[in-house]
């Protein structure tokens, strides 16, 4: 139910109401076109997640390699080696 | 970087489960809220690869799953009025009521359309002037925004003719629920990931440090998931019981306010009935008095009452985490996907049919 996808905001369908903006977003190739309303100045070239037509958060693409990078920690040090390290954003 | 494929890496993911076996010195109940992660964990097998001392126990966190009979014998008994266009998200359609699904009413002549979004109800209704559009509105916070766009939307075009039946859900009084109760045996969570890209997740805080579980805001690919358990084992193992975040690149603590606020100002929080589970205070949304308008339960006078479930069916047990879906009798056999006994097996996201569907062995096959 909650599925989000992932997508390329290709042009923006400017409106005056908030709630009307629309971006055409690309899917791998395929293009739909998605609302915005819920995101803070969108740009032509954001990724964004896709939820039920629906824009929910910009991706972070500086984040996108986290899951790689902490488990070449912990591989590299070890599990105590984190020691209290408290990862949050 | 398309953000899907690379994370479903197989050497990443073994290297994880390597590392939780190390990891790991005692047994350990780990739930997943999100039906989303349910389907994953089953579908790529990441349970399998987890030492035996740790169990994954499947959350109430498919709105599917949850939204009352009651509700489904409303929209049946709305879909079946003449002149009425019932638009509802695909997997709402075979959801059974107390004596039929909407697919059996778009059978019977009912004009029920499947749609993708909200929005695309909305342009329906400005399609059909003459009828009457409804949109069946289940789902979570993730979901909320775009329902709430949507009757924006329809407010803003003075449409007349559209309407929608809300059955949101919250998810942080659904956790308190499950921790309350005196049976609860999960000792830590992994919070649903997009209902947090809305909300953030200071919410979850005063729930970690009340109960002292830890709670790991985690992603829907195998690799996310590895990672949220491995962030929830690592805080069991040392003693803590913090919120962290593993879905760095799509959640932030503080959420999405513009987002949020398309919530607020639509909806008010109300006490919402789960399918299985019963009455959760301050655990749903309904429409504001303002938007009142808009709700088709007032537009729409329809008699329904209360429905008890078929005994066999263990779904409430399914849906607390008591059991898991191979423990009923009826799985597999009287209750299938085709023909669903509960709602845990009518979504794909519920935890029955992601076991029938890849889990499940029949008899004569084994």
């Amino acid at each position: 139910m909650c599925l989000g996808v992932p997508g390329r905001i290709e042009e923006i369908s400017g409106n005056e109401d908030p709630v009307f903006v629309t971006g055409k977003v690309n899917f791998g190739g395929v293009l739909r076109e998605v609302c915005l309303a819920g995101i803070k100045n969108p740009k032509a070239g954001d990724w964004v997640i896709v939820h039920a037509g629906f824009a929910l958060n910009k991706l972070n693409e500086e984040e996108a390699s986290e899951v790689f990078e902490y488990l070449r920690k912990i591989s590299e040090y070890g599990h105590d080696e984190l020691g209290e390290e408290v990862k949050t954003d | 970087m398309k953000y899907v494929s690379e994370y479903r890496d197989r050497e990443s993911a073994l290297e994880y489960a390597e590392l939780i076996n190390q990891l790991v010195t005692c047994e350990w109940n780990i739930m997943e809220v999100c039906g989303g992660q349910t389907h994953s964990i089953v579908k790529y097998g990441i349970d399998q690869l987890l030492p035996a001392s740790v169990t994954l126990i499947h959350g109430p966190g498919c709105p599917v799953c949850v939204t009352p009979v009651e509700f489904i014998d409303q929209a049946a008994a709305i879909a079946g009025i003449e002149n009425v266009i019932f638009c509802s998200f695909g997997d709402m359609l075979r959801v059974p009521g107390s004596t039929t699904d909407l697919l059996g009413v778009k059978a019977a002549g009912g004009d029920v359309r499947m749609v993708y979004s909200p929005v695309d109800a909305v342009q329906i209704a400005v399609g059909n002037p003459d009828r009457e559009v409804v949109f069946f509105a289940v789902g979570f916070e993730t979901t909320a925004p775009v329902t709430a766009a949507a009757v924006l939307q329809a407010e803003h075009l003075g449409l007349e003719n559209f309407s929608m039946l809300v059955s949101h859900v919250l998810v942080p009084p659904a956790i308190e629920a499950v921790l309350s109760s005196e049976e609860c045996a999960v000792q830590g969570f992994l919070a649903a990931g997009h209902v947090c890209a809305i909300m953030g997740y200071k919410e979850y805080e005063p729930i970690a440090a009340k109960y002292g579980v830890p709670i790991v805001v985690t992603g829907f690919e195998p690799l996310d998931i590895f990672e949220g358990i491995y962030m929830c084992l690592k805080q069991l193992e040392q003693g803590r019981a913090d919120v962290e975040n593993q879905y760095l690149r799509v959640v932030s603590r503080e959420g999405n306010q513009v987002s949020v606020e398309l919530i607020k100002s639509v909806f008010k929080v109300t006490d919402r009935k789960w399918r299985g589970i019963g009455k959760i205070s301050d655990s749903g949304l309904m429409l504001k008095e303002k938007y009142s308008r808009f709700d088709a339960g007032k537009k729409f006078k329809v008699s329904t009452h209360e429905v008890e479930e078929p005994e066999i069916c263990i779904s409430g047990e399914v849906l607390r985490g008591n059991k898991k879906p191979g423990e009923c009798a009826a799985f597999g056999k009287e209750c299938t996907p085709e023909h669903p006994l509960g709602a845990p097996m009518v979504s794909s996201e519920g935890a029955c049919a992601a076991y029938y569907r890849y889990r499940y062995v029949r008899k004569d096959d084994e």
